[in-house]
This record gives structure tokens, C-alpha cells and sequence, in this order.
């Protein structure tokens, strides 16, 4: 178990958590048809501008030059999540861990020799992060797919359980550059218009920009804590079934859930933020998981209408939105959802609704077969 | 207390497991194609695999062929982590090619080796491993970090094996150093220092 002390969000809605968490609570969505250069067809996607992003920047922090747009989102959400939580994030007591799955991929399209080689290493932009902080630790780097925000939630548990760090510093970071939309292209994942979670309709996802940190801090079990928010457990497993497919019997995601049910009583649950990418497979996988876990009456719900998938950044991003959803009491409704589909029977709703209960249950699953599963607790 | 109950490994010089396993003879120059023959695999989706994967599903072979377990059964108790430098960066070169504008097709079976996990994946459905899996990136190998990474993974209590594999490519340089790690006690002693000891030797050859 592990205490929530901050958390920032950088997207399309917004460069703060307050932002991005109305803008979600109001329905919107930051998804829209874009083009680029080298692409064969246009796309709908959550994009980062990234003009905006250099100005928050500079008022913020200082000259974004020689920063990616990737490394400016970061360092300001790590800036921003800091911010009144008292935590010194130049300590040898803190950790960073990054999580991401592309980091710098897009600069593959720039001419050879116009950046450093070492930018494409993903380790080489977490321990720029670290050091722009002037953090004297190794930032640890997880690359586990769309999965890798959770790990790195789990990481940074583990690592402050096991008495290695009193504090860490939890980022997710990922740019839906040409690289990764031409990929979900070939693959033909990508929806023709707004993704639309569970919905009957749906036919593939929508890629999203984002940056997104929590800091969490060792639990005191004090007096200090009544108010706060815990990562109580967290579970990563694998499908053994398929590299790009999800499992038909949702055996890991099941797996997972299983896990980390044992830390909670289920009728306490305020609801389930799902993966729910809105491609055909993975809703009706994470419906079956739930089914076998006995969820599959709670609320359940998808940020991915309003942010696009953010790869790397959704398990920060949509832990940190539902965290202010389970410290309001509501389970937000799922933007792009209009009618049920009879193979993904869970209590998705279009609108917000009133969620009493103590946990939230957060999921995620990758490519690779890799499922994770999140429990979260406020007093 | 944990302990490292078998190793591989591989690199261009060669290519062996220890203890010594009777079936699996070490192998000096090695190519990853001569070593899938000369094991005697018949697993046509290495042919699909990137190098990263192939080299993964070699190393995972000479780690645990030969260990005796119920043939449709999958485990839930072993886990995998993997850690390396480059992720998948070659994987990302080769992909990236397919996007050029002169000759824009992008290839969805390679795109789909473009993270590093996937041949965690890929070992976990060749062994139906249903564990935790997971790949780190770090600027070198970094035994502490290693030893750290599989100890947690035992304390959640979920796991009574974890594969743990240094796993680099980058251009024609490869190499894989894999452990099969226990909980029972028998073996080499789990540890940063054994770990480093053990490395230095293989790549010393």
C-alpha cells in the first residue's frame, strides 16, 4: 500500500489534472480528424498542440529548446504534480519511473545527425527527466505495451514497500506520432470517427497524446493519511495466447482481477475503469474478465472517448481521472457510448453517475497478451 | 531462499546452458537460425519473429527444455522479466522503413514487434506461462536492478519461478543471458554478486 500525495495530467483538454478531469467529467473529447505529412489517410486522434505546450512550458519552467514535445509534456506534469505536495523530488529518497512505449520514436523522421542518437533510448529521456529535476537516482524505465502505466504504478510500490525509496515520481508519457498511427493503420485499428467504448457500434480506437504523474509516498498508517488516497495492490499477467490478440477466455486479464479482489470487498466497489480501447476484441474480453471475476454488476466505464488512446500514459492518465471520480463519489460516464452491445453486458453509462463505495478498479491490456489490474481506496 | 536453478546463454561467440542438460550441447559461432536447427525445434512462428523475439525464445529453450511438466497445463506461477538497453529500436529501424515516402507500406507484422514485451509474450505462449510479465529498459546491464526486480516479484507471493533475461540486440550484436530462478533453495545463491560473476565469465568465454 502506497499514499497518493499529487498527480498532473498534460493533454488535448487541458496541462493540468483539474482541467482534464472537468473536461472529462463534462463529456468532452479532445478526439479529431488530423492529416500528416507522409500518412496515406487522414486519422481521428487526441493531438497534443504542441505551439501551446512550448508556451506552458516556457511560463512554467524555462526554454523548451532542445526539449521534444514528449520530454516538455513530462517535465511540466512532473512540475505540476510536485507543486504543494512537499515532496523535494532532488532527493536520494526519490525514485523516478518512467513509463512509455515509443519515448522519441518520432524523431526516426528527422535527418540523421539533426539530434543526439541517444534521444531514441528510453532510458537516455528518463534520466533527462530525473536530472532536469536534479534527481541523483537511475529512473527506472517500464516498456510492457499499454500495460506500462500500471507497471510502473506496481514498480513504484514494490520499490517503497521493500524500504528502497520513501517517495516516487510515476510518469507516463507517449506522442501519437506518424510512426505509431501508420502501425495502428496497417493493423486497422483505428476507428473511422470518434471511438465509442462498449458501444454496439464501435469499430476501433482512437490514439491519444499525454503525459500523466502521480507521486506517491510511503504509507504512514497515521493519523496523516485518513484523507488519502492508496494504491492498495496491483496485479500484471499474461494471456500465453496471442502477441496481438486478446485472450478469448480473458485469462489474464481474469487472473489479474483475481489477484488483487482478495484486498477488497466487492460490494464496496465505486466502480471499474476499464481499458475499454473500443476496438471489437478487447471490450468483450475485459466483459468476459469481469464476468468471471463476479464485477460484472458494478459500474464500469472508458476514459478513451474523451483522450484517445494514450498508450503508455493511460494507466497514469485514467487512474489519476478516476482517483478525483472516486473522491467526488461519481463513476463518470463513458464519452462515445450510445447502445449497448448484448456481448459486452456491463453497466456502462453515456452519463455521470452517482458511485458510492470506497475502491476503484482500474485495468489496462497490451500487446504481447499483457493485462494489468489496479485497486485504489480513499478513507 | 531464491536461487538460480538453470542458465543460458547466447551472443555471437557461442552458446550454452549450465548446468550442463543432456540433450543440449554448447555451441560456439553461433547464428540464431543454425541454433533453432541445431536444437531441433519445429516452431514456425520463429520464422516470423524479429531478432529480439527469436533471440528471447532460444534462450527460453536452452533455459528450460527438458524440464518435466504435464503437456497441455499452463503455469501461473512463473513469471518473466526481461531487461535490456535498446528496447526494441532495431524492430523500430526496420518498421520505420516500411513508412517512407518513397515507398509507403507499412508492414503490420513488423509494427507489431515495435515494443520491447512482445517477446515476453512470446516466451510466455511457447511455455504457457501465465505469470506477470514484464520488460524494463536500462542504460546497461544492471545486476542489482535485476535481483531487485525478481526478489519483488517473489515477495507478492504469486510466483514460485520468474525467468529473468538480459535481452540486447542492436545491429549484428546480440546477446541473451537468462536465469530460471527458484524459490526452493536449490541451486547457485540468487544474488547481485553471483549474477555479475556469472555474465562476466559467459562473455568472457
Amino acid at each position: 500500500m502506497i499514499s497518493w500525495m499529487g498527480d498532473s495530467i498534460v493533454s488535448p483538454l487541458g496541462f493540468t489534472s483539474e482541467e482534464n478531469y472537468q473536461a472529462a467529467k463534462g463529456q468532452r473529447s479532445a478526439v479529431a480528424l488530423h492529416s500528416c505529412e507522409g500518412l496515406a489517410e487522414p486519422y481521428h486522434a487526441a493531438i497534443i498542440d504542441k505551439d501551446a505546450l512550448a508556451r506552458a512550458f516556457e511560463g512554467r519552467c524555462e526554454s523548451p529548446k532542445g526539449l521534444t514535445p514528449l520530454e516538455q509534456a513530462a517535465i511540466l506534469s512532473i512540475k505540476l504534480a510536485a507543486e504543494g505536495s512537499g515532496i523535494c523530488l532532488d532527493s536520494s529518497k526519490t525514485l523516478f519511473v518512467f513509463s512509455s512505449t515509443k519515448g522519441n520514436i518520432e524523431l526516426l523522421d528527422a535527418p540523421a545527425g539533426s539530434y543526439e542518437r541517444e534521444k531514441l533510448y528510453l532510458w537516455h529521456t528518463a534520466a533527462l527527466i530525473a536530472r532536469w529535476f536534479g534527481n541523483p537516482n537511475e529512473p527506472i524505465v517500464v516498456s510492457n505495451a499499454c500495460v506500462s502505466g500500471a507497471c510502473a504504478q506496481i514498480v513504484a510500490m514494490r520499490m517503497i514497500e521493500a524500504g528502497r525509496y520513501e517517495t516516487a515520481v510515476v510518469t507516463g508519457a507517449d506522442m501519437a506520432s506518424r510512426f505509431v498511427v501508420s502501425g495502428f493503420q496497417s493493423l486497422k485499428a483505428l476507428a473511422a470517427g470518434q471511438c465509442r467504448p462498449f458501444d454496439v457500434n464501435r469499430s476501433g480506437l482512437n490514439l491519444g497524446e499525454a503525459a500523466a504523474t502521480i507521486i506517491y509516498r510511503k504509507h504512514n498508517g497515521s493519523t496523516e493519511s485518513s484523507s488519502q488516497i492508496s494504491l492498495l495492490a496491483g496485479s500484471i499477467r499474461n494471456d500465453a495466447n496471442h502477441i496481438s490478440g486478446p485472450s478469448r477466455t480473458a485469462e489474464g486479464a481474469f487472473l489479474a482481477l483475481n489477484d488483487i479482489l482478495v484486498h477488497a470487498a466487492k460490494e464496496d466497489i465505486a466502480f471499474v475503469c476499464a481499458h475499454g480501447t473500443a476496438t471489437p476484441y478487447n471490450d468483450r474480453m475485459e466483459t468476459i474478465a469481469l464476468r468471471r471475476a463476479g464485477l460484472d454488476g458494478i459500474p464500469t466505464n472508458s476514459l478513451k472517448g474523451c483522450f484517445g488512446h494514450t498508450l503508455g500514459a493511460a494507466g497514469t492518465l485514467e487512474s489519476i481521472i478516476s482517483v478525483w471520480a472516486l473522491r467526488e463519489g461519481i463513476a463518470l460516464g463513458t464519452c462515445g457510448f450510445e447502445v449497448e452491445d448484448p456481448d459486452c453486458a456491463l453497466p456502462v453509462s453515456a452519463n455521470n453517475i452517482a458511485a458510492n463505495g470506497s475502491y476503484f478498479l482500474k485495468m489496462l491490456s497490451g500487446f504481447g497478451g499483457s493485462n494489468a489490474a489496479l485497486l485504489f481506496s480513499k478513507p | 531462499m531464491l536461487s538460480i536453478k538453470q542458465y543460458s546463454y547466447i551472443s555471437p561467440k557461442h552458446a550454452c546452458s549450465l548446468p550442463p542438460k543432456a540433450k543440449i550441447a554448447c555451441a560456439e559461432g553461433v547464428d540464431l537460425l543454425n541454433l533453432y536447427r541445431s536444437l531441433g525445434l519445429d516452431y514456425p512462428k520463429f520464422f516470423k519473429m524479429d531478432v529480439l523475439s527469436k533471440l528471447g525464445i532460444l534462450a527460453a529453450e536452452l533455459l528450460l527444455a527438458g524440464e518435466e511438466r504435464g503437456e497441455a497445463e499452463a503455469m501461473e506461477d512463473r513469471s518473466i522479466a526481461c531487461f535490456n538497453r535498446s528496447a526494441s529500436l532495431d524492430a523500430d529501424i526496420a518498421y520505420a522503413k516500411t513508412i517512407q515516402p518513397q515507398d509507403f507500406y507499412p508492414s503490420p507484422s513488423l509494427f507489431v514487434y515495435t515494443l520491447p514485451s512482445i517477446v515476453t509474450g512470446e516466451i510466455a505462449i511457447r511455455h504457457r506461462l501465465r505469470g506477470e510479465t514484464s520488460f524494463y529498459v536500462t542504460r546497461e546491464w544492471d545486476a542489482e536492478f535485476v535481483v531487485e526486480t525478481v526478489r519483488q516479484i517473489f515477495a507478492v507471493g504469486a510466483s514460485r519461478s520468474v525467468v529473468a533475461a538480459w535481452l540486447e540486440c542492436e545491429e549484428d550484436r546480440f546477446e541473451a543471458f537468462m536465469m530460471l530462478v527458484g524459490d526452493d533453495g536449490d541451486g547457485l545463491k540468487f544474488s547481485t554478486d553471483i549474477a555479475n560473476s556469472l555474465i562476466t565469465d559467459l562473455r568472457l568465454h
